[in-house]
This record gives structure tokens, C-alpha cells and sequence, in this order.
């Protein structure tokens, strides 16, 4: 008899533990991304930017799995050193539009009205403008580099979650719960922070998982036209960017760099959906 | 038409609505390219003239320009000379920037013309298989396929289409410009396919899930009971439904392929208004990149409004 009753207890719980397929991949693939990130020399086999005139473009052996470059450089080894600017790119530049447009999405959901209106017009305003003609246009006129990257990139991208969060605000100070902090006497600012922000923030964050690849992709195409990253650091942009002009006869400087973009993506898309599907978002 | 008829009139207050709208969205646009430009360190007589600069040419030119008034006074009149179609003269070329942009859009307007026709007839078929394969294997090969092409960055797709179907295979030319219109075709078909990579995948995923959303509604079902053929089905009432939102993520993603468009003529060596612009950047040509700035973010909100017009049609509840 107490069998069966723990049978029962202990299905909802053991199904609440199953995390979605999508979510364990994309963790994985990011977690890795991030070990290689904080700690490159324990992964790679050669000094990422020493020159060896005696191996220049070699194609892959056992000694250099990926090839080396024009220089003599190990391609797999830049590549590694590569997720340090590649991840911290992914971070800093979507980490303040993060905190910067949750803080006015939620305020705007809540006020509503003419911050509202004004809102509104800003984000019509801030949408139309092409992206990265905005983002290169900056850039060019504060020079080249990725800290400028990095104010281009903020300009404009804390629209887009201060409208996520907006649109869930809204919905949610019409609750019963937020009634009840309203009949408690608590203050706007407790209300919406302490009270609808933990609920409404959710679809931000998943946003944040697909920002960060949009933020890789960003980046690399800066450092591909000269205007991110700049040599001889190795940035996976730059990489390709060194590589062009041997395509035909050593391709695997600019492919390799390539699979690492598109497996970043991967991951943080990967990671955006499992988080989607574990807290129930609508994409 | 039969479906706007009588409602043609809401449509019509719609549209002025929306140009309306268009204002503050055109004043940003203006304040973003002015402060730019003021941005750049020391003053544009100065990078006009470079290194042999002398403090008497220096005036002038200020003078000239309206440098020596006030800010906001120097902002009317960057207002009034954009309105006029006076967007300076290039230091590089010492043209007038108009004339030089007029040169090279219409080849950027091409090749993006191209790259959202290849994107839809890539779309919209395979969208369609994914959508009634739903869960099978046929729609987890294509999901998964158009995921990897999301992640591949521009100037990458660039450099292996460059390299397999240009470089090896010789199929097509591995960069420029035609003379003639089939030609031109020719040559842009290579980038074109690149920018459409990526952009058909943005379409593949909306319109997929549209479709199924669309799939499962009732005037489906009684378009299936009244015996219209499936074909008849899937065109008139699947796809003309699901493509409402799919129109609305086309127009936003225009920007995008502008974007997009920059990376890719340099890449190909196309000739058109992204190349110039990474051109004016090297070679610190400031009013054109201003002036470029301004054309390309007034047709995007040109677009935007187009798009709103055409979702309108398409659903006149969206005009009320």
C-alpha cells in the first residue's frame, strides 16, 4: 500500500526532473565553451601568436591537427585562445542591454501611459535604424576595437529586452497577486521588483541565450572587416579574415574558425530552447 | 480586392496613420547621423583637408559648412540640406555624396531583391514539407540544416560559396559586376545566395510554425469538408493566412539584409553602397558614410511602412 502511494508521490516529481534534451546539450556545448575560455593554455598545444617559418601553411598532421597559417602559427591553437575574446564578446556586449533594458522594460510595463507612448516611438525609431550599418557607422568614428564594439552594441540593444519585459509586465501587475502586494501597502518599486519582475523576466532571458550568439556573430564580422578585434590577437573573425585569400590552398585556416562560430550558435541556441521549454516560454 | 471593398476607407486613414508615425522615427534618424559626425575627433574642415591643413583654408571651409554657428543652428541646417538632397561632397572622390550614392544603391537594392526572392523560393516549399512532416525525419533534417545556417556568419557562407562554386567549380564568377542585365544576374547570383542563406532560415522557422498554427483552424477544415481540392487548400487558405506574420518578420529583417549586404559586397567585390561604405570607413570618407547611414535608414523605414500597408491588405482587421 505505501508502495503504490510513493509510486504516485514520486512521478510528477521524477518528471519534473527529465530536463529537456535541447537544455543538457546546450549546457554542455556552453559549459566546455567556457572551460576553453577561462583556461586556453591547458588546451592549447602552441603558443597562439609565435611565429614558425619552418611550418608555414602545413596542412592538418598529428603535430598541428588544424594546420598552421601564413606565419607558421598552430590554427588549433588560435582557435582556442579564440574562445577567451569570442565568449567575453558574447558577455559584454549583451550583459549591460540586459540589466539596462529590464530595468526600463519593467518600469515602462508598470507605468504604462505616456512612458508608454514614448516608448513606443523609441523602439519604432531604434528598430528601423539597420543594425549593423549603426553598429559599423560607430564604430568607424570611434575607432576601431571592441570596447567600442561593446557602447554600438548597447546603444541600441536594450530595446529589445526592455520590450520583452514590458509586454510581461503588463500582463502580470493585472494579477491577483500583484493586487494583493497593491492591498499590503508594499511600494511600486518592492511591487515590481521583488514581485512581477521574478515572473516576467523569463522570455528576457531566454532572448539573452540568442543575443549571445547574434553578439558572436557580430563580432567576428567586425573583426572580419578590420573594425573588432584586432590583430594578431586570435579572434575567430580575424582568423577567417587571414585565411581568405589561401582558401583555395589552405583551407583550414578560415574553416576551422568557421566550425567553431556555428557550434557557439549551436550551443546558445540550443540553450535558448531547453530554457524555453523548462520555464513554458512562447518563442 | 474584393476583401478590402467597403473598408477601403480604414485602410486609407491606416496608412496616414503609419506615415505619421514615420516623424520621430525620421528625427532619430537625423540626430543619430548628426551627433556621428560631430563625434570624430577635431573638425571635418580639418579631415576634409588632412595633413596640409591651414588655419585660413580651415575657417573657410567651417564657414562654408556653418560650422561657426551654434549646434542647433548647425542641426537646421543639416535638416534642410538633407531635405534638399544636399548630403555634401565626398572628400575621396570630390563628388557630390548624392550622385555617388545614387551609383552604387541600385546595385545593393538588386542584390537584396535577389537574395529575398531566393530566400522565399527556398522557404516557403521546404516550410511547407516541414510543417506536414511535422516530428518526422523530414522536418528534423530541414529544422536542423537551417539551424546550422543560422549560426554560420555572413562573411563565412561568403568565403565557401566563394571557393566551391566560384573558385573550384568555376560555375560562376568570383566577384564584380556585368554590364548587361543577365549578366549583372550572373554575377550577383553567388552573393545573393549568401545573403539568402541565413534569411531563409529566419522565414523557414516563422512560416513553419504558422503553418501549423494555421493548419488546424476551423475554415481549414471546412475548406477540406467542402471537398476543395488540397492544393486549392494550401494555397488560398494555408499559406495566404501564415504568411501575414511571415510578411511582418520580412520587412523587420530588411535592415538586416542591408546589414548583411555591407559584409557580403566586400566579400564578392560587388560594387554597390555596402562596399562603399567599409570603402568611406578606410578612407575616413565621413560625409559619405553619413550620407549612406541616412539613405540606407530611410529605406528601411520605407519598408517598414510598405510592409504595414501590405499586412493591412493581406488582413484588413489589422488596419482597424
Amino acid at each position: 500500500m505505501s508502495v503504490a502511494v510513493e509510486k504516485i508521490g514520486l512521478y510528477p516529481r521524477l518528471r519534473r526532473l527529465a530536463l529537456p534534451r535541447t537544455l543538457i546539450s546546450g549546457t554542455i556545448i556552453i559549459g566546455v565553451s567556457l572551460l576553453i575560455a577561462f583556461f586556453p593554455a591547458l588546451f592549447a598545444p602552441y603558443d597562439p601568436i609565435a611565429f614558425d617559418y619552418k611550418a608555414l601553411l602545413k596542412g592538418p598532421t598529428l603535430a598541428h591537427p588544424f594546420g598552421t597559417d601564413s606565419f607558421g602559427r598552430d590554427v588549433l591553437s588560435r582557435v582556442i585562445h579564440a574562445y577567451t575574446i569570442d565568449m567575453q564578446i558574447a558577455v559584454f556586449a549583451t550583459v549591460g542591454p540586459f540589466i539596462f533594458g529590464t530595468i526600463v522594460g519593467a518600469y515602462v510595463g508598470y507605468a504604462g501611459g505616456l512612458a508608454e507612448a514614448i516608448f513606443g516611438r523609441v523602439v519604432d525609431a531604434v528598430i528601423t535604424f539597420p543594425f549593423l550599418v549603426l553598429v559599423i557607422a560607430i564604430v568607424s568614428v570611434l575607432g576601431p576595437g571592441l570596447g567600442n564594439m561593446y557602447v554600438a552594441v548597447g546603444i541600441v540593444g536594450w530595446v529589445f529586452y526592455a520590450r520583452l519585459v514590458a509586454a510581461e509586465v503588463k500582463v502580470q501587475k493585472r494579477l491577483d497577486y500583484a493586487d494583493a502586494g497593491r492591498v499590503m501597502g508594499y511600494t511600486p518599486m518592492r511591487i515590481v521588483f521583488r514581485h512581477l519582475l521574478p515572473n516576467a523576466i523569463t522570455p528576457a532571458i531566454v532572448y539573452w541565450m540568442t543575443d549571445m550568439a547574434l553578439a558572436i556573430l557580430l563580432g567576428s564580422s567586425l573583426g572580419y572587416l578590420g573594425l573588432g578585434a584586432q590583430p594578431p590577437a586570435a579572434e575567430w573573425g580575424v582568423q577567417i579574415a587571414d585565411g581568405k585569400n589561401f582558401m583555395s590552398t589552405a583551407w583550414w585556416i578560415s574553416v576551422f574558425p568557421g566550425i567553431a562560430i556555428v557550434i557557439i550558435g549551436l550551443g546558445f541556441s540550443l540553450l535558448g530552447d531547453g530554457l524555453a521549454q523548462l520555464l513554458r516560454v512562447r518563442r | 480586392m474584393q476583401n478590402i471593398g467597403s473598408g477601403s476607407l480604414p485602410l486609407f486613414s491606416f496608412v496616414l496613420r503609419r506615415i505619421l508615425q514615420m516623424i520621430p522615427t525620421v528625427v532619430f534618424i537625423l540626430v543619430v547621423t548628426f551627433v556621428l559626425v560631430r563625434l570624430l575627433p577635431g573638425d571635418p574642415a580639418s579631415a576634409m583637408l588632412g595633413d596640409r591643413a591651414i588655419d585660413a583654408d580651415v575657417e573657410r571651409i567651417n564657414a562654408s559648412l556653418g560650422l561657426d554657428k551654434p549646434i542647433p543652428v548647425q542641426f537646421l541646417y543639416f535638416v534642410k540640406n538633407v531635405f534638399t538632397g544636399d548630403l555634401g561632397t565626398s572628400i575621396a572622390l570630390k563628388l557630390p555624396v548624392t550622385t555617388i550614392i545614387m551609383q552604387r544603391l541600385p546595385v545593393t537594392l538588386m542584390l537584396t531583391l535577389m537574395a529575398a526572392l531566393l530566400a522565399l523560393v527556398l522557404a516557403v516549399p521546404l516550410a511547407f514539407l516541414a510543417a506536414l512532416r511535422r516530428e518526422q525525419t523530414a522536418d528534423a533534417v530541414i529544422r536542423g540544416t537551417f539551424q546550422v545556417g543560422l549560426s554560420m556568419p555572413v562573411f563565412y557562407v561568403g568565403i565557401l560559396m566563394l571557393t566551391v562554386f566560384g573558385a573550384t567549380l568555376k560555375w560562376f564568377p568570383v566577384g564584380g559586376y556585368g554590364d548587361t542585365f543577365a549578366d549583372r544576374l550572373y554575377h550577383l547570383f553567388l552573393p545573393a545566395l549568401t545573403l539568402a542563406f541565413s534569411f531563409s532560415a529566419v522565414l523557414m522557422r516563422n512560416l513553419r510554425s504558422s503553418i501549423i498554427g494555421v493548419i488546424n483552424a476551423e475554415y481549414v477544415d471546412f475548406a477540406r469538408a467542402k471537398g476543395l481540392r488540397p492544393r486549392i487548400i494550401m494555397t488560398r487558405h494555408v499559406l495566404r493566412n501564415a504568411l501575414i506574420s511571415t510578411v511582418t518578420l520580412f520587412g523587420l529583417q530588411i535592415g538586416t539584409l542591408f546589414g548583411g549586404a555591407v559584409i557580403t559586397e566586400t566579400v564578392f567585390a560587388v560594387p554597390g553602397a555596402g562596399r562603399l561604405m567599409i570603402d568611406s570607413i578606410y578612407g575616413r570618407d565621413y560625409p559619405v558614410l553619413q550620407g549612406l547611414t541616412i539613405a540606407l535608414a530611410v529605406l528601411v523605414s520605407l519598408t517598414f511602412l510598405a510592409t504595414d500597408i501590405f499586412q493591412a491588405w493581406l488582413d484588413p482587421r489589422v488596419a482597424r
